[in-house]
């Protein structure tokens, strides 16, 4: 379509109200889907609507969401980082050798947090030194940190966590309210802030957009990218941190799989997978989304691996479905 | 940029070579003939999926859903084969690679039609895959008892002292070679990879080209499930679990650039055998077999890190796929 010249283009005479783009946005469409959810799954299960279940689920999305969080910035920024699920694995087997030698709950805090770190930094350094692209080098180092794990425990697992270390992954704030939930919240709102009302936000746009042009307009283009795989690494420590503490145990195929929940979590929040566009709010409502059908379907009995085939047509589904309207509309101009 | 391509896989090949004399000087065993054969058998499945791969990734798209689609397909072959034991396996063949063609045409439909980023599509489709095999196996496995014999004796027939499952390999080394560097179809898939926006100029369809290498590697996908599952006598829903990452790898280590249009028919089966004989060397050296992750992992980063200087003004326009659409 490129190639033929712009048709008379219909040039709107105002702007769209600020509701009516409000109404329109993903978000709210997001939005209508989790209630929409919320209220089959009421009528699917007298067990749905109890708050003790409804916090125990919380833990199908807080792990990830945490993830998906940083994931979004990156991904935001044109980059992808698909070794987030074996930096967990590589923390939480650092952990695991590291209770073996005695180290109390502060000392896994911060081992933890400093792989995640090293991980990300790792990526970051072939990704903004070498200037490799992002989903090749976060592929070799998805399988070369969860092979390092399997180096280290083999068949093995890694358990004797001390007591206080369970707070993380299974203590209660207040109520129904699980530590795991407040640092959603906590981190929700940092990275919503950070992403939308700060300078690096509006950079990570930019870069986004046109790397080019935010270089020109003198943001550190590289900088930016390192920084934000340093976030997706620590977050991935974090995320680590809070499973490893819920389990209680260490095995090297520990959170197999997620890098796909979490980027299938940013992708239906609206983030475009390109770059250039997304907001924290869509993810928020998507980690609800994803929590929500994983934990109805899984009070119908509803086997995981069936849950996942809805995971997978919800990802398709919320993409195509806006473009199948669109051409449509245009009267299937194509 | 041309003479660059036969040096790097030079490099590979000697690579792969020099692996070889370096086991070859402690387990002289290794390099025998007889199990040469059987590390090249093995790798079969994994040079034709690198093929396919191959193909998607010169476009500018990824497939990750192969093995998912392998994993498929070979579960209702396995299913054809206990409900209907006289079925010829010809039939079977057929129907594995229209079977695995017509998910390829669903991943490359939804690139083509709808424009949405093949990562995602296959992301997708990867996981819905997996669990229809669920749906329709129950989770039960089917195992070698109830497969008949001339399903499994298929693809370990020996012709030639070759099984027939590497023959199927060696046919489409040589039929992707003569496609890839003789055939219009062949020739537009580098042009829609090198430029899309050129492409379209001379007259190729880029959003067809795509969907028709999708429609290719799913069809190999589906040949290999039936190979894969036979050859091994079970069927059940993990079988090649995490394959499609290896099936990458073994494209990035051939140096099939990720951004598009560079990379080749040797590269890829290079890649694949550089793979085959790590995981085969490891246990005769005494490595335990937990080393294989890692190892691949590192490789993908050096091959990529040494190919980059070829690609480095190609720019990094990774996940972005042609934006025209026709």
């Amino acid at each position: 379509m490129t190639d033929a010249p712009a048709p008379s283009r219909h040039i709107p005479d105002r702007l769209n109200s600020r509701l009516a783009r409000l109404l329109r946005s993903w978000e709210v469409l997001l939005l209508a889907v989790a209630v929409a959810i919320f209220v089959v799954n009421c009528f699917a299960s007298p067990y749905f609507l109890n708050a003790w279940n409804l916090s125990d689920a919380t833990f199908n999305f807080t792990e990830k969401a945490m993830i998906a969080f940083a994931m979004a910035l990156l991904i935001i920024a044109g980059e992808i980082d698909l070794s987030v699920a074996s930096i967990i694995a590589l923390a939480s087997t650092a952990m695991g050798l590291a209770v073996q030698y005695g180290a109390g709950t502060a000392e896994l805090v911060g081992i933890s947090l400093a792989v995640g770190l090293m991980c990300g930094a790792f990526n970051a350094v072939f990704v903004t030194v070498l200037g490799l692209p992002s989903i090749v080098v976060t592929i070799g180092t998805m399988s070369l940190f969860r092979g390092i794990s399997y180096i280290i425990l083999g068949d093995d697992a890694f358990r004797g966590y001390p007591a206080s270390f369970a707070w993380f992954g299974q203590g209660y704030i207040v109520w129904v309210i699980t530590v795991e939930m407040l640092f959603f919240v906590v981190f929700a709102v940092i990275y919503g802030v950070v992403l939308h009302r700060t300078n690096f936000g509006r950079a990570v746009y930019a870069i986004g957009n046109n790397p080019t042009s935010a270089l020109f307009s003198g943001i550190r283009v590289q900088r930016v990218k390192f920084i934000l795989f340093l976030l997706t690494g620590v977050m991935s420590g974090f995320a680590a941190l809070c499973l490893t503490s819920r389990l209680g145990s260490t095995r090297p195929s520990i959170a197999s799989g997620m890098e796909l929940e979490v980027v299938t979590m940013v992708v239906l929040g609206g983030v475009n997978i390109l770059g250039g566009s997304g907001s924290i709010p869509g993810v928020v409502i998507a980690a609800f989304v994803m929590g929500l059908v994983t934990f109805g379907l899984g009070l119908l009995n509803v086997p995981g691996i069936v849950m996942s085939v809805f995971i997978g047509l919800l990802l398709i589904g919320v993409i195509a479905l806006p473009r199948l309207w669109a051409m449509l509309a245009k009267g299937s101009a194509i | 940029m041309t003479r660059l391509i036969p040096l790097r896989e030079m490099i590979l090949a000697g690579a792969i070579l020099g692996l070889l004399l370096v086991i070859a000087s402690r387990f002289s065993g290794f390099v025998a003939p007889g199990n040469l054969v059987n590390v090249f058998n093995d790798t079969a499945p994994l040079i034709i999926l690198a093929l396919g791969q191959m193909v998607v990734i010169l476009t500018r798209c990824i497939d990750l859903s192969v093995a998912a689609n392998l994993a498929l397909t070979g579960m209702v072959c396995a299913m054809i084969n206990v409900a209907l034991p006289e079925l010829p396996i010809s039939v079977i063949l057929v129907i594995a690679a229209l079977l695995g063609a017509l998910m390829g045409a669903i991943n490359g439909l939804l690139v083509w039609k709808l424009a949405i980023p093949p990562i995602v599509v296959t992301l997708g489709t990867m996981t819905i895959f997996r669990g229809v095999i669920f749906l329709i196996s129950n989770g039960k496995w089917v195992n070698s008892h109830e497969m008949s014999a001339s399903f499994t004796g298929f693809p370990r027939a020996e012709i030639l002292g070759l099984p027939v499952l590497s023959w199927t390999a060696v046919l489409a080394v040589l039929t992707f070679a003569l496609m890839m560097a003789r055939t219009p179809f062949g020739r537009s898939i580098f042009a829609v990879g090198g430029n899309p926006h050129a492409a379209v100029y001379t007259g190729i369809n880029v959003g067809k080209t795509q969907c028709l290498a999708f429609v290719l590697s799913g069809a190999l996908a589906g040949l290999t499930g039936y190979l894969w599952v036979a050859r091994y006598a079970v069927a059940y829903v993990d079988i090649a679990g995490g394959f499609e990452l290896e099936v990458v790898a073994a494209c990035v280590i051939g140096g099939i650039s990720i951004a598009g249009g560079v990379g080749s028919v040797a590269g890829a089966v290079l890649g694949a055998l550089f793979l085959g004989v790590v995981k085969n060397a490891l246990p005769v050296v005494n490595i335990s077999p937990f080393w294989q992750l890692a190892i691949s992992g590192s490789a993908i980063l050096i091959a990529v890190a040494f190919n980059a200087r070829a690609g480095r003004t190609k720019g990094r326009i990774i996940l972005k796929s042609a934006d025209t659409s026709s």
